[in-house]
């Protein structure tokens, strides 16, 4: 398989540490991500996947564990130049097309932001011809470019979002639940925007999101997280024809359908964590069920996951 | 079966500062008692505008009913003062509203919200008030309602909460529910538990519903018909096999085929529907979606289309229909899932005079 471009190592995001109210978001979480791969997080609201995509990016600092970016470690200790670099490789496009951009700042300004920070324009004119070039490939025009946020529909202002993300050229983007707040009609067009400039620019995608139908389209692999766990990680297709996980086996069985038919019949498992029933001294972990197939469990449901494959 | 509410030729206006916007433009449907009806649309469609014009809480001015009649149990609400209002609202015709985090009341008990409405329409004693609200809260599925009905919303989970509001919503025994997006705010697992909780109530108590949302995969689960708008009018109306196995307009075609499906390994690019919705301060003439449509001919930029008939219950507005439009293909990602159905008549019939 290709090269890769990410590693995270034992991902640890704990908040309110040493309080009663600790709160364990990311519970040791490992997985790698490929160079030109688009890996797909998904699970239920507070499972910690956002927390996740942040922690990579160091928007928080890590409780514990390593994400190496080209084998170099995000969370060490960094001066700022060393810093700097890291961001310029690694950008972030958000959930709210509304709130994440400022309404008082120009869109020119909004997406020239980076291009300002790391000097990548020498003059006034390469800036405005890199901002004209960045809306050209988004989808808008070069008018749009003194306008201010307000005056754009949700759609377009993901697409500001999307302008800004790559006018520093970065290798890796998270995209936290980048379509959740826009129209079905309007969604298509986002996703098909990312997909496009992914083929183009060679980009990596973390795409975090609930919709497991979109998640399902745009991603190679699909990791499912439950309560700070990666739960099961696979192939986008092995996922859904062959979820071995409980969880994600619910999961999919609760997500409806555009087709009456099969909502008619359709049978809802739903997952109680004590089906696993673990003893205190199992170890319990991401296992290689299949190969690019990993469960979380006991060796003994490793075994029991094997044998089904095998059916 | 007997219609439990009719919306004729219904039109509703804003006045704000950039003009009249035409938010609901000459809508007609029909709801019977026991069925859900789901009304899609992307957002500025106007299916929240119709469906808070049945509840009457468009603030009036800006708001304005420019036009037709709401006939619930066959007497139109349209001319009722507010105060006349306040007797059929949660009584008569109640609603869920999509966020459960900020629809409750924070300072108010959940109990207390839940027997408001008792105690106002039924005229109940705070003590029969509260066992009731009691036996709502078990029926919603809440676990130990005699110490929840005592708690405030914030202690309560966004899937407790939307519980907590079908509750209130269902108290009174309505005979009609209005379900703004009531699962668009909660997960993928909570959604399925809501719904068939709802489903379960409904069978239970009767109850009409109109159930709005984008998801189509929510409608395909609690629908019985499903209307479709654009632009502020119902552009496709029918059962749910007709909406999902014999979509007509073109621009069901296109919410359907922007979707991917989960059954196939299908890569290639999604069907998006280009452009964005109308401006419907200026609502184009002839036929809204033309500017956005694939299949768009000179007639829909001129003259707004008809309503055709396809079979005993579904009716499409488009051009596409008339003896005299070219035959079109359907997108791919549709046509696999278009089927014959029986009911479908041999030829589209044009519908005179609206309905």
């Amino acid at each position: 398989m290709a090269e890769k471009l990410l590693e995270i190592k034992n991902l640890k995001q704990h908040f309110n540490v040493g309080k009663p109210n600790l709160v364990k978001a990311v519970d040791g979480v490992t997985f790698d991500i490929y160079k030109g791969e688009t890996l797909g997080l998904v699970g239920e609201s507070g499972c910690g996947k956002s927390t996740t995509g942040r922690t990579i990016i160091r928007l928080y600092d890590a409780t514990d564990g390593q994400v190496l970016f080209n084998g170099e470690d995000v969370h060490g200790k960094k001066n700022v130049s060393e810093l700097k670099k890291f961001n310029r490789k690694m950008q972030m496009i958000f959930q709210d097309p509304y709130a994440s951009l400022n309404p008082r700042m120009t869109v020119a300004d909004i997406i020239a932001e980076g291009i300002d920070i790391h000097g990548l324009a020498k003059t006034k004119q390469e800036r405005m011809e890199q901002v004209y070039d960045l809306l050209k490939t988004v989808g808008l025009n070069k008018e749009h470019a003194n306008r201010y946020p307000h005056e754009f529909s949700g759609g377009q202002r993901q697409r500001i979002g999307i302008a800004r993300a790559l006018a520093v050229q970065p290798e890796f983007i998270i995209a936290d639940e980048p379509i959740s707040a826009l129209d079905v009609s309007i969604q298509a067009q986002v996703v098909n925007l990312l997909k496009k400039l992914q083929n183009e620019k060679g980009l990596t995608y973390l795409f975090i999101a609930h919709d497991l139908s979109m998640v399902k389209y745009i991603s190679d692999r699909i990791g499912v997280m439950y309560f700070g766990k990666l739960v099961e990680l696979a192939p986008a297709d092995t996922l859904y024809k062959n979820p071995l996980h409980p969880y994600t086996q619910s999961l999919l069985s609760a997500i409806p359908l555009p087709d009456p038919e099969s909502e008619r019949t359709r049978k809802r498992v739903s997952y109680d964590p004590s089906v696993h029933n673990y003893e205190d001294n199992e170890k319990v972990e991401m296992r290689e069920v299949a190969p690019g197939h990993f469960v979380y469990c006991s060796e003994k449901e490793f075994k029991q996951y094997k044998n089904a494959y095998i059916k | 079966m007997e219609k439990i509410l009719e919306v004729k030729d219904l039109s509703v206006s804003f006045q704000t500062y950039g003009g009249e916007v035409q938010a609901v433009r000459n809508v007609n449907f029909d709801l019977y008692k026991g069925e859900t009806l789901a009304i899609v649309g992307e957002s500025g469609s106007g299916k929240s505008v119709t469906t808070q014009t049945i509840m009457k809480l468009i603030p009036m001015p800006p708001g304005k009913i420019k036009s037709g009649q709401i006939l619930f149990e066959g007497k139109d609400i349209v001319p009722l003062s507010d105060k006349q209002m306040e007797k059929v609202r949660g009584k008569e015709i109640s609603m869920i509203f999509q966020d459960p985090m900020t629809s409750l009341n924070p300072t108010m008990k959940i109990g207390r919200q839940i027997m408001e409405g008792l105690i106002k329409h039924q005229n109940m004693s705070t003590s029969s008030a509260k066992e009731r609200a009691i036996e709502m809260l078990r029926l919603v599925g809440i676990p130990m309602p005699e110490r929840r009905v005592n708690q405030y919303p914030h202690e309560f989970s966004g899937g407790m909460r939307q519980r907590a509001m079908i509750a209130i919503a269902l108290a009174a025994n309505p005979k009609l529910l209005i379900a703004d997006e009531p699962t668009t705010a909660l997960d993928v697992t909570i959604q399925a538990q809501i719904l068939e909780l709802m489903k379960d109530l409904q069978s239970k108590m009767n109850t009409s519903i109109i159930f709005i949302t984008h998801d189509l995969g929510v409608v395909a689960n609690v629908a019985d018909r499903v209307a479709v708008m654009y632009g502020g009018q119902i552009v496709e109306t029918g059962t749910v096999d007709e909406i999902f196995y014999d979509p007509r307009h073109p621009y069901t075609w296109g919410l359907l085929a922007s979707m991917p499906s989960l059954e196939n390994d299908d890569k290639s690019e999604l069907a998006a529907i280009p452009g964005t919705p109308p401006d419907l301060t200026n609502p184009p003439k002839g036929d809204a979606f033309a500017a956005r449509n694939p299949y768009a001919m000179q007639i829909d930029f001129e003259e707004e289309p008809p309503l055709f008939q396809i079979s005993e219950t579904h009716f499409a507005k488009t051009w596409l229909l008339h003896p005299d439009a070219p035959a079109v293909e359907p997108p791919d990602a549709v046509k696999r899932r278009m089927r014959k159905l029986s009911s479908t008549f041999d030829k589209p019939v044009l519908v005179k005079g609206g309905k």
